[in-house]
């Protein structure tokens, strides 16, 4: 099944080369850091000392008074901003709570966090300058632990934040930010009915995104009011709308341009840099340039929330789950918002047992504040329910893939959030599973396997797109999202497919904040789905002018003409030559003008996706290393457009999934600095760490969309670290009674179980 | 600004002469330490003396008595030669581990040793093969042996004005090996949590005649473990002898916790790795 193309289609699904790919290997694509303007100067960022403090005063005038100091941005310089949420890109925003990470207020929050800014005419200046700037600080107590932030007497981040829950706000001041339920049939009943019950709880740590572009931007402000931006993030438009917001001013004033993005998996969903290089930009009547180190990216840029979560399943003897309950704490950082409802919703959203109930609460933290990562909430949420689901197979004796097909959605199964599932592919990837080699091979001494499934949502969203001819007949699909996973491939192949002309006859770009209709952010895997939707259509429109401009140069009635294969067509019988793309290009000013189209749309019906996964480790049981030997990655992609790109998606999803349960986290000290701000001692997997990854695409077509996509790029990072740790836990001899709980799963936490269970 | 100096000597006598009239300055061989420490800001000095370009501290000359190692050949013109890893197999290992490819084409095994990182990967295995440090300075030449050359971490015993001139070791007599291990929670690109040397030779009795042991990342310097060369001596480095120089570096080693990992674990470990790293060297010596 894999990478076959379907014969019904003749661009898509095949492997095509990737238009960015030659400029992006040779190094001549311009990312983040490579962009550079005459005049421009540099701007470098004064962060806190402390994890928790109160700011008394800040004095910047040694700074502003040193050779080649341009300008100077402190929190004063941002418009004031009433609290609150409101919805904006993926989710909802408190602006206030934004600015204050731009750029701190009265208090910082965490190591690392934005307090002043310097603009200089060289960056050894600007650095220097930073030690000039003199902050009094009002030490206080940081606090780090996501169980010890919920008690009653722990400091408090925010004196006027009170928990937000299902009835309202609450009297007392609190670090839990929001508490929430969803719930269908009765638990209680379930887990009476149920023959066997189990309830472990599983706790994840703060990992990175450790996407390798750290942030950077370049801000031109002009006497006009007039702001430009290049940049790299995973979305122009969002950053255009957030700096607008932050800045009190309107869209219409703010130009984003796109440069090449070198990874993001949520993090570039928000800004940090641009605001603040706006002001000094502004202070100083230069651009200013603004490129983050790889300590300030893991300092100060939102990493993936920590987790504690408690799952209880109770199922009967035929393998029937009849109760699973889980509670989920999400870590937000210092300032609230983690992704605690989509954790909420996938977390048994795999299973159709009819009592389920799922509480989960949203805390502050004096870390940084969380962002977006690959299906944010759902691997910490997966983690647990897998695994306790594992236990429940192995107590049962019954096989973990035969324990999932018994109780898996299928079309018409009810979410615990709403929704039917339309036409989805849990139960054939599952069987798929079943049936592969990788399922049926042995295992030798201290190997162990772990499988296990995830689920992601994905979005839909607003996207445009327009289609220009060129008056030799090419077609430039201009989209709006920058091309962070193959989405230029992706767009040419529909664009290809649609308007029935080769690949080589069309050029993607990704267009300006001026220059293509609005795109909501890169994320949710939304991309291919919605804004290929937005090539489809206006491919659709655009066939729909070119056979009215056929039909006039033919002379013929419009309902008579056809598209086929990239030309206008006529009933055999009226003996017309058929018109091509070029040719009608050729004749655009004579039959109407130059030929463009467009289209726009709030995409609705993103299938949602499922994958997963068969992972095999070896255990050094006297070191506690763990070998990962072998994994095998299912998902259903509905409809691959460019399999390879696909495949690339559940690759990365595994490999970060499983540098999650091994080696990723944030090491803090009891100050709340953290000790390993770097990719020295911040481990995501090498190459070497890893064996190739084996992937089977599964096709079924989301109903949603005309060629039937679904959105791939999340669902792959939700089963991993559940199927990694219970593969460890069955290495190490563990039963039906995981010994190791909490990631990562480090040689030292592994060898402690091992040691252990060996006696 | 803060300005730097960079001076690059073609001669010993120069360098020399530059460390002793520019005070503070670092010496830099593939500066893959330094300049990291510089970049991070850890390391400022006021001036770099490059010795690469120094013919006699680029040595690199096997002969039948022994290995001369100039402290400025990198890692990669070492492991690149057969004839010196079929003779120091477990050093030339060590020096395999350093970095990534491109590091080594920089790194230098004088340069390991005078960082003096407790975790350094060649200190042990210079250590279990005898290796002997020539040092110049304005006063005349030392020598000092490997395990005695670093002080604790980041301090060597170099006085202001001295240089590592050359590494010098014996060649092992027949029915010799050595072997190191190291152990990292990835597979490559990091640094030792414990790391562990041995040098062993076998006489035609099948007895061992002679052992080092030397373990790595457990103590404030590479330490040379006598108590564990001693359960091997004298016997056929059975399973028990293994176990028992194992014991006796787990019991040598006086580690802290750090982010790499926690002292009962590297105490632990660092006993796996010698009782490994011995067998391996016992394999290697039986064929020599």
């Amino acid at each position: 099944m894999s990478g076959q193309t379907s014969s019904e289609y003749k661009y898509i699904g095949t492997r095509s080369i990737r238009p960015d790919g030659a400029d992006k290997v040779t190094g001549r694509a311009n990312y983040g850091a490579d962009f550079f303007l005459p005049g421009m100067v540099h701007g470098k960022i004064l962060r806190s000392p402390l994890a928790h403090a109160k700011i008394l005063s800040i004095d910047v005038s040694a700074a502003l008074a040193m050779p080649g100091v341009l300008s100077i941005a402190t929190s004063e310089d941002l418009p004031d901003m009433n609290a609150g949420t409101e919805s904006a890109g993926e989710g909802e925003v408190d602006f206030y709570d934004f600015s204050c990470n731009v750029l701190a207020r009265e208090k910082v929050l965490y190591h690392g966090q934005a307090v002043a800014a310097v603009a200089a005419t060289s960056e050894a200046i600007a650095r220097s300058a930073l030690d000039k700037i003199v902050v009094d600080y009002e030490e206080l107590t940081p606090v780090l632990d996501l169980l010890g932030a919920q008690k009653s007497d722990s400091p408090l981040l925010h004196k006027n934040q009170t928990t937000e829950g299902p009835k309202g706000k609450g009297k007392t001041p609190s670090n839990i930010a929001k508490q929430m339920m969803l719930a269908r049939g009765n638990v209680d009943e379930g887990f009476s009915e149920a023959d066997v019950v189990v309830e472990k709880t599983f706790i994840s740590p703060i990992v990175h995104q450790g996407y390798i572009e750290p942030h950077a931007c370049v801000v031109r402000t002009n006497e006009s009011n007039q702001i430009d931006v290049w940049c790299s993030s995973q979305g122009h438009f969002m950053v255009r709308s957030f700096m607008a917001r932050l800045l009190a001013m309107d869209v219409s004033n703010i130009k984003v341009t796109p440069l090449e993005i070198g990874g993001g998996f949520g993090g570039k969903t928000v800004i940090y840099l641009e605001p603040v290089a706006a002001i000094l930009s502004r202070k100083a009547g230069r651009p200013v340039k603004m490129v983050m180190d790889r300590e300030e990216v893991f300092r100060a840029t939102g990493p993936g929330s920590s987790s504690i979560v408690k799952v209880k399943v109770g199922a009967k003897s035929d393998g029937r789950i009849v109760a699973m309950e889980a509670d989920i704490t999400l870590n937000a950082g210092a300032f609230k918002g983690s992704p605690m409802m989509p954790s909420m919703m996938c977390v048994f959203t795999p299973y159709t047992c009819p009592n389920m109930k799922v509480t989960g609460k949203d805390v502050v933290t004096n870390t940084p504040k969380v962002a977006a990562y690959r299906a944010p909430g759902a691997p910490q949420s997966h983690l647990a329910a897998e695994c306790v689901v594992n236990e429940i197979a192995k107590r049962l004796n019954i096989d973990p893939i035969d324990l999932r097909l018994l109780n898996a959605v299928d079309e018409g199964s009810p979410t615990i959030y709403g929704p039917k599932f339309k036409a989805i592919g849990l139960k054939a990837a599952l069987t798929e599973a079943r049936s592969h080699p990788h399922y049926a091979s042995a295992l030798s001494d201290n190997q162990g396997r772990g499988v296990a499934c995830g689920f992601w949502f994905n979005v839909g969203l607003q996207s445009s797109a327009t289609i220009n001819i060129t008056e030799s007949g090419k077609a430039v699909v201009i989209t709006g999202n920058p091309d962070i996973g193959g989405s230029r491939a992706s767009m040419a192949l529909m664009a290809a497919e649609s308007l029935g002309i080769p690949l080589d006859q069309i050029k993607p770009i990704i267009g300006d904040t001026e220059s293509v209709g609005y795109n909501d952010v890169t994320g949710g895997s939304r991309t291919t789905f919605a804004s290929g939707g937005a090539v489809i259509k206006a491919a659709e429109n655009l066939i729909q002018d070119l056979k009215r401009r056929a039909a006039k140069l033919m002379d013929i009635d419009v309902e008579l003409v056809q598209w086929i294969d990239g030309q206008a067509v006529a009933p055999a019988d009226l003996d017309k030559k058929p018109l091509s793309l070029a040719r009608l290009a050729r004749k655009a000013g004579a039959t109407g003008g130059p030929l463009t189209a467009t289209a726009t749309q709030t995409a609705r019906g993103a299938g949602p996706s499922f994958a997963v996964n068969i992972i095999d480790v070896e255990v050094d049981k006297e070191t506690g290393s763990v070998d990962v030997k072998r994994v095998t990655v299912l998902q259903d992609a509905g409809k691959a457009i460019h399999p390879s790109y696909v495949e690339g998606q559940m690759q990365g999803g595994a490999v970060q999934g499983i540098g999650w349960a091994l080696n990723e986290e944030f090491v803090y000290n009891e100050k709340g600095v953290m000790e390993n701000p770097g990719f020295l001692d911040y481990r995501i997997p090498l190459a070497s760490d890893l064996p190739m990854i084996d992937t089977v695409i599964i096709e079924v077509p989301n109903p949603g969309h005309p060629y039937g996509v679904r959105g791939v790029g999340e669902a792959p990072i939700c089963p991993p670290m559940a199927a990694v740790t219970s593969a460890v836990n069955d290495a190490i001899g563990c039963g039906a009674d995981f010994q190791l709980t909490e990631l990562p799963l480090s040689p030292v936490k592994v060898l402690d179980a091992a040691e252990k269970l060996m006696g | 600004m803060d300005s730097l100096q960079y001076f690059a000597p073609t001669t010993l006598q120069e360098a020399v002469q530059l460390l002793e009239t520019n005070s503070g300055c670092r010496i830099m061989a593939g500066g893959t330490d330094l300049i990291v420490q510089m970049h991070i800001g850890t390391a400022s000095p006021p001036a770099i003396v490059d010795i690469k370009k120094i013919p006699e501290l680029n040595k690199l000359q096997l002969s039948d008595s022994d290995l001369l190692l100039g402290p400025a050949v990198s890692g990669a013109s070492i492991t690149e030669q057969a004839d010196i890893a079929a003779i120091y197999p477990g050093l030339v290992e060590a020096i395999d581990l350093i970095g990534s490819t491109q590091v080594q084409g920089r790194c230098s095994v004088g340069g390991n040793l005078c960082n003096a990182s407790p975790a350094a990967d060649t200190v042990p295995s210079l250590i279990v093969n005898n290796a002997v440090c020539e040092i110049h300075g304005a006063s005349g030449v030392r020598e000092v042996a490997a395990e005695s050359f670093n002080l604790g971490p980041g301090k060597n015993c170099l006085s202001e004005g001295e240089i590592l001139s050359l590494i010098r070791l014996p060649k092992p007599v027949p029915g010799s090996a050595d072997a190191y291990l190291r152990f990292i929670p990835r597979t490559e690109m990091d640094i030792a949590v414990v790391g562990a040397a041995v040098s062993v030779t076998i006489g035609g009795d099948g007895v061992c005649s002679a052992a080092r042991v030397a373990i790595g990342a457990v103590a404030p310097t590479a330490l040379l473990v006598p108590e564990a060369a001693k359960a091997l001596v004298g016997t056929d480095l059975n399973d028990q002898a293994l176990e028992n120089a194992g014991a006796a570096a787990s019991q040598a080693a006086s580690p802290i916790s750090d982010k790499r990992g926690t002292a009962e674990y590297r105490i632990k470990v660092v006993g796996v790795l010698t009782r490994r790293a011995a067998a391996i060297a016992k394999q290697r010596a039986l064929q020599n």
